[in-house]
């Protein structure tokens, strides 16, 4: 699909009809539409993989694990789910209204823009799609240019399984976003930085739009001390799983920074190096396991986070790097200056400052002094410290004891608060992201209440005072003339 | 008195951000007290109120109690009586695939919050958002519309007076006063009031990235039904009482306009003229159950859509005015084309015009064609027009056989869709849209997938798979090498 500003126009207008026309609305479109999904992941795992390792140098299990699986899984869970999901709910009208039912249906708001990042470039696209077929609404899905290769499979693929009608897929870099965010949309779904998040924002308040923002921010682990030797290298092998072989560090929710009482640092550090070189081995750029850096820009940005000589005089493991295939090795820095732009700015790669307090508490304040993060991990078994951690904090979500998992759970929101961002989806957060909750209320035109009504006087003032406080004890002296009147 | 500009909002801001910072909004107690210092309020100072309402909009007593104070008082109480329960942790079930781990959606505040209220029902809108903020552990400022002058005074006394400074306040004031507030960083900002200040609203908010509930309106249209049978002087009364017994037609979810067919306009309107003068009399201009308009620019406003060409001779009741008074007095218009100025923008008045169509089923796509309003209202007996209503009108909220209820019943979400808004709130969804839903996942370090680590192997990829979409034979199955 090609950028013509006259063929956007024409685009969002079909959209539009075929949404009037009722049909994704049907439980029946809705479930072909999933099982279409369904099938377009399984039928080209091989094609998705090379596409993934093309555009991030991504492992295939990495592909499975964190884009592939988790699609599926979704795909799977609105496909048994959304029937249910669709149902209205019933509210519980008081006795005052008597006869009267209330209920809460959801419908879908219309015709939706997902704007979905690079890291994640299958995932983060076809995750919050499935959200907004289950939930009936038309879609346009516009794929970072930034990850070509997944970009170009998912507008060459979708069409080969999904309603061309009611789901088109944009590609283009930020000349196309610009034109895109002209047009009217009934709900924009935004995955990416805060700097384009705003820009995102401003275009949708011109026609009130709703929108979900799924940011990042610096994402600390709390990294308390566990006596227990077994416990304490499960620590570390996840984090070290969750810093660098998730996207090599490039992960809204992967870990930003460590934070480690001074006394334990060393040992952390030392076990962290061990399980480095043990998953990674020493011929990194060789055995593939690490993504690259997404592209040039990234690369050189990161690379000027450890320019600042007092940076690169905290890197204690790793900080090499590898122009030509855009590769950095893990790298672990110990407290780094806490001004530098590596301790100001979400890293997004592969660089790890681990910062040390006196005391683990202190990891409260020092998280709480910056921005609100989209998820806090804190190893530690200590509960009192866990009930404060949840108490005192804020973030998206807190994860004790492991990293990541939280992506799998659907029974729990995902998504941020303050800066790293506002909405929520995954289960059936995604459906009712995409949705409308209207509210419907029946009556009947039986049974009337009089004091509804002028002329007023203070018989009916008494009685709405009556009615208001459900006190239809007194609601009924009141109407027989037995009630003292104030 | 100094004019409140920006570094005012920002030291406003500053200090409350401390006072949240210290924890103390958390505290079930101090949400508790707050709301009871609420409670208090409303009960001491009702004959207050009702003077401020009446200089502010004539508005009769009666419906101060019943909308402003009652429906308040009734907030006041849910919110106390439930806040245990809001506040308690969700917990939450954890699928095969994160096995052993429990987990929890957390509830809590979002800081500090600013609340720009309207000035049609000035002390609902300004303090029901308040409830919900201070319930869910919030610290508040709250901006009353200029518009409604004696209520936004009030308030500021009043809550000055009961309730907690350090963490909640009161600014007055207009246009420079709302963009000083604009331009400071909010956890969230609920705005109750038209699309335009909305607009600027959500720009002023994107840059900090601040979520926003926006509660407008709409043009809400009612369905009369000619062939169910419907007893007409019921559906007309409670038409009436949701039109001009609602502020005289100030309401963002008064009935707007009627839709019914062309032989049946007649009687309905017949009916509509019996019941509004058994309300307001013969001479209803001067009636002291109806508000007055609010100020003499929304009496042009309103004036305007009755000099409108495309209405002349359409005026079947009423039509007086009298501009010193800032009174109209509740008017029927009948077959009004769709162009006319009165069908292209909501009206918030006691015009009441009348379209008629040839058959009823015409009138969904009468609504459908136009913006999405904050609420839509059918009356009928046939269950299938029920049906089809539901399932094709969209709207903020829909009632049957009713108006304007819904705003009474804390068990029904109230906000809009589209053009009418953004967010709910009401009940528990006023917590909620002042909350921030934290997801708490614990695992422990017992059982580690090495599947999840490198050296990644043949095997691995096949566990996996299992483990995410297969299920527990499809686990086992592995287990044992089988794929």
């Amino acid at each position: 699909m090609n950028n013509n500003s006259l063929e956007l126009e024409e685009t969002v207008k079909e959209l539009g009809q075929y949404f009037k026309t009722g049909k994704t609305k049907s439980v029946t479109w809705r479930k072909n539409q999933l099982q279409a999904i369904l099938n377009l992941v399984r039928e080209n795992e091989d094609a998705i993989s090379k596409a993934l390792y093309q555009d991030l140098g991504k492992h295939p299990v990495e592909a499975y694990r964190d884009e592939l699986g988790g699609v599926e899984k979704s795909a799977q869970n609105s496909l048994d789910s959304v029937e249910k999901w669709m149902a209205p709910t019933k509210s519980n009208i008081p006795l005052l209204f008597f006869p009267a039912k209330g209920e809460v249906l959801p419908e879908p708001l219309g015709v939706v823009l997902i704007f979905s990042s690079w890291n994640f470039p299958i995932m983060l696209a076809l995750d919050p799609i499935i959200g907004a077929i289950s939930a009936g609404n038309v879609v346009v899905i516009k794929p970072s240019d930034q990850a070509p290769a997944c970009s170009s499979f998912l507008a060459n693929t979708l069409p080969q399984y999904l309603d061309t009608n009611a789901i088109k897929v944009i590609e283009g870099g930020g000349d196309v976003c610009e034109q895109i965010l002209l047009h009217k949309w009934d709900k924009i779904f935004f995955t990416g930085s805060p700097r384009v998040a705003r820009i995102v924002m401003t275009s949708a308040a011109r026609n009130l739009t709703p929108v979900t923002l799924e940011l990042g921010g610096k994402c600390p682990a709390i990294f308390d001390h566990l006596s227990n030797p077994s416990d304490f290298k499960m620590a570390v092998k996840r984090i070290v799983g969750a810093k660098w072989g998730i996207c090599s560090g490039q992960a809204c929710i992967g870990i930003d920074y460590l934070l480690v009482e001074e006394k334990y640092s060393s040992e952390v550090i030392e076990l962290l190096k061990k399980f480095i070189r043990k998953f990674y081995g020493d011929n990194m750029v060789e055995s593939r396991v690490l993504s690259r850096i997404i592209n040039k820009q990234h690369f050189e940005r990161l690379c000027n986070l450890l320019k600042d000589p007092l940076v690169a005089a905290s890197i204690v493991h790793g900080g090499s790097i590898d122009e030509t295939n855009l590769f950095i090795e893990p790298t672990i820095l110990l407290d780094p200056p806490l001004d530098a732009e590596i301790m100001t700015e979400e890293i997004f790669g592969p660089l790890l400052p681990v910062i040390t307090v006196n005391k683990i508490q202190e990891s409260i304040g020092f998280i709480n002094s910056r921005p609100k993060p989209l998820t806090i991990y804190a190893f530690t078994k200590d509960d009192t410290f866990k009930r404060k951690i949840v108490a005192e904090t804020s973030s998206g979500s807190v994860i004790f004891n492991d990293t990541l998992v939280q992506f799998l759970c659907d029974t729990l929101p995902f998504g941020g608060v303050g800066q790293s961002g506002f909405g929520r989806y995954h289960g059936k957060y995604s459906f009712d992201t995409f949705s409308h909750e209207k509210a419907v209320m029946h009556r009947h035109l039986c049974l009337e209440i009089e004091p509804r009504y002028p002329p007023w006087n203070k018989f009916k003032l008494e009685f709405i005072r009556l009615a208001y406080r459900l006190n239809y004890f007194g609601l009924v002296l009141h109407m027989l003339g037995l009630k003292k009147h104030n | 008195m100094e004019k409140f500009n920006s570094e005012a909002g920002s030291i406003l801001v500053n200090e409350l951000n401390a006072t949240f910072g210290s924890g103390k909004t958390r505290i079930y107690e101090w949400r508790i007290s707050q709301l009871n210092q609420l409670f208090k309020l409303l009960n001491f100072h009702e004959q207050e109120i009702i003077d401020a309402l009446r200089n502010d909009l004539d508005k009769p007593p009666l419906e101060t109690v019943a909308y402003e104070i009652s429906m308040l008082k009734n907030s006041c109480k849910t919110a106390i009586k439930e806040l245990k329960h809001w506040m308690a942790p969700e917990k939450v079930k954890t699928s095969l695939t994160t096995f052993p781990s429990s987990a929890e959606i957390v509830s809590e505040p979002l800081g500090v919050v600013l609340v720009i209220s309207a000035w049609n029902y000035p002390f609902l809108l300004s303090l029901d958002p308040v409830i919900g903020a201070i319930a869910a552990g919030n610290a508040v400022v709250l901006k009353p519309s200029e518009l409604a002058p004696a209520t936004s005074s009030l308030l500021t006394k009043l809550l000055a007076e009961y309730m907690d400074n350090s963490s909640i306040r009161v600014v007055e004031g207009a246009v420079d006063e709302t963009s000083a507030l604009l331009q400071q960083k909010w956890d969230k900002i609920f705005y109750t009031g038209n699309g335009k200040v909305a607009r600027i609203v959500m720009a002023a908010a994107a840059k900090n990235l601040t979520p926003v509930v926006l509660e407008l309106g709409g043009k809400s249209p009612v369905i009369v039904d000619s062939n169910s049978n419907i007893n007409l002087q019921v559906a007309t009364r409670r038409i009436i009482a949701g039109k001009w017994g609602c502020n005289n037609g100030q309401a963002c979810i008064s009935p707007d306009y009627i839709i019914t067919t062309k032989d049946y306009a007649p009687k309905l309107v017949d009916s509509l003229k019996t019941e509004l003068e058994s309300f307001y009399g013969k001479n209803p201009l001067e009636s002291k159950d109806l508000s007055r308009i609010v100020n003499s620019n929304h009496f042009a406003r309103l004036s305007k859509l009755l000099d409108d060409d495309k209405v002349s001779g359409k005026t079947v009741y009423g039509g007086e005015k009298d501009e010193s008074k800032l009174r109209i007095s509740p008017t029927i218009l009948l077959d009004v084309p769709r162009d006319s100025l009165i069908m292209n923008e909501e009206i918030f008045g006691p015009l009441l015009p009348i379209i008629t169509v040839d058959k009823l089923e015409e009138s969904f796509d009468v609504i459908n064609s136009g913006p999405k309003p904050l609420a839509a209202y059918l009356f009928t007996n046939n269950k299938k027009l029920k049906e089809q209503f539901v399932k094709t009108i969209s709207a903020g909220g829909l009632v049957i056989n009713d108006t304007t209820l819904h705003l009474a019943v804390h068990t029904l979400p109230f906000g809009g869709v589209g053009d009418s808004g953004v967010g709910a709130y009401h009940g528990k969804f006023s917590f909620d849209a002042f909350s921030h839903k934290k997801a708490v996942l614990y695992r422990s370090f017992f059982g580690d997938a090495s599947i999840r680590y490198p050296p990644y192997t043949k095997t691995k990829m096949r566990f996996l798979k299992a483990l995410m979409t297969g299920g527990l034979l499809a686990i086992i199955n592995a287990i044992f090498g089988k794929s």
